[in-house]
């Protein structure tokens, strides 16, 4: 199962694609424990989508799936979002 | 943060392949001459997309290898046997031919020489490559922030850049090696699996309050994090990178 898990830095280029600003430093609030952390120390699994975990209490934070033309993001566990601009 | 091309939407652009330096017998080094290249950070990586006649279109991640040069941007590449876009990158581009794209991207596993240290890096495998670009970028700016590099690899075979790390050692810079399946006839470093044991003797104490980088394949990176909080060090000094199966 380890095998399968990456980090938010694995989804750096697509998240900066769609935010148009660097986001593995971006402070993210999980809704589950509060614990606030990096989205680049977030753990992701990937299947026929992604997902990031909280590496604190698994919480699901976010789930991304994307096609050519369009990417869908479901935010189930991030409370806030603290990005640098 | 004194980030480099912080703001803006990544847009993909043509590389040239200028120069390939072999490096192991499994894995190249590929320098990219890439117009208009803002410059990067040690740490940060670049998306590579290759488009078949199809139209069909595999991308991947690889680590920037080298400190920001110009226009110059190397990545060192290891072959997986099945992979879909490594073998292409390593075996049949040549000097001339172009891929697509686009960086630098990532600012949380990144490092300058501003931040300080104590650096303690610890690599397993190809995950030495972002590390590599922090020890090339301290090199390049005569910094001498107090650096280990703790390095396992299979064999000796399988130390990537092992003359360029012997040849920068001193300095502030410390290496490392630990040969976890064979060694050379003499071999008197380490000889096993990164283990709590042995980063407790390499790594600087917790008062010190080093600053970590590990990178490597999961398990390898996910050991080393919990044995250095066990250690007593903090985790928020603490970032990694992971290599997954998809790397290919």
């Amino acid at each position: 199962m380890n095998e399968l898990r990456l980090d938010g830095n694995a989804v750096a280029g697509l998240l900066q694609e769609v935010f148009a600003v660097e986001m593995t430093t971006a402070i993210g609030t999980c809704s589950g424990c509060s614990t606030a952390g990096p989205v680049g120390a977030a753990h992701l699994y990937r299947g026929a989508g992604i997902v990031l975990r909280c590496p604190h209490c698994d919480n699901v934070l976010a789930k991304i799936v994307k096609n050519d033309s369009r990417v869908w993001i479901d935010l189930p566990g991030i409370r806030t979002l603290e990005v640098t601009v | 943060m004194a980030g480099t091309a912080l703001l803006g939407r990544l847009t993909w652009q043509l590389a040239e392949l200028v120069e390939v330096v072999a490096e192991t017998p499994h894995v190249k080094t590929i320098v990219f001459d890439v117009p208009g290249w803002p410059g990067h950070r040690a740490g940060q990586h670049v998306d590579v997309r290759l488009t078949a006649e199809d139209g069909y279109q595999a991308e991947r991640s690889y680590s920037i290898a080298s400190a920001s040069d110009g226009t110059r941007v190397a990545l060192t590449v290891q072959r997986l046997e099945d992979g879909e876009v490594s073998p292409y990158l390593t075996d049949e581009l040549r000097p001339g031919d172009k891929i697509e794209l686009r960086g630098p991207i990532g600012g949380y596993f990144v490092w300058e020489p501003s931040e300080g240290g104590p650096l303690m890096l610890v690599a397993g495998g190809s995950g030495i490559v972002p590390l590599m670009a922090m020890i090339r970028t301290r090199a390049a700016a005569d910094d001498d922030t107090e650096t280990r590099l703790l390095y396992s690899t299979r064999s000796q075979d399988d130390v990537i850049y092992r003359d360029e790390l012997e040849r920068l050692s001193g300095n502030g810079l410390t290496v490392v090696h630990t040969l976890t399946d064979s060694q050379p006839p003499g071999w008197t470093s380490y000889a096993r699996r990164v283990d709590a044991e042995m980063l407790a003797e390499v790594t600087p104490a917790p008062a010190n309050r080093p600053r970590f980088y590990a990178c490597g394949p999961t398990p390898f990176v996910e050991a080393v994090a919990e044995s250095l909080v066990q250690l007593g060090h903090d985790p928020r000094a603490i970032k990694t990178e992971r290599f997954g199966p998809t790397g290919g």
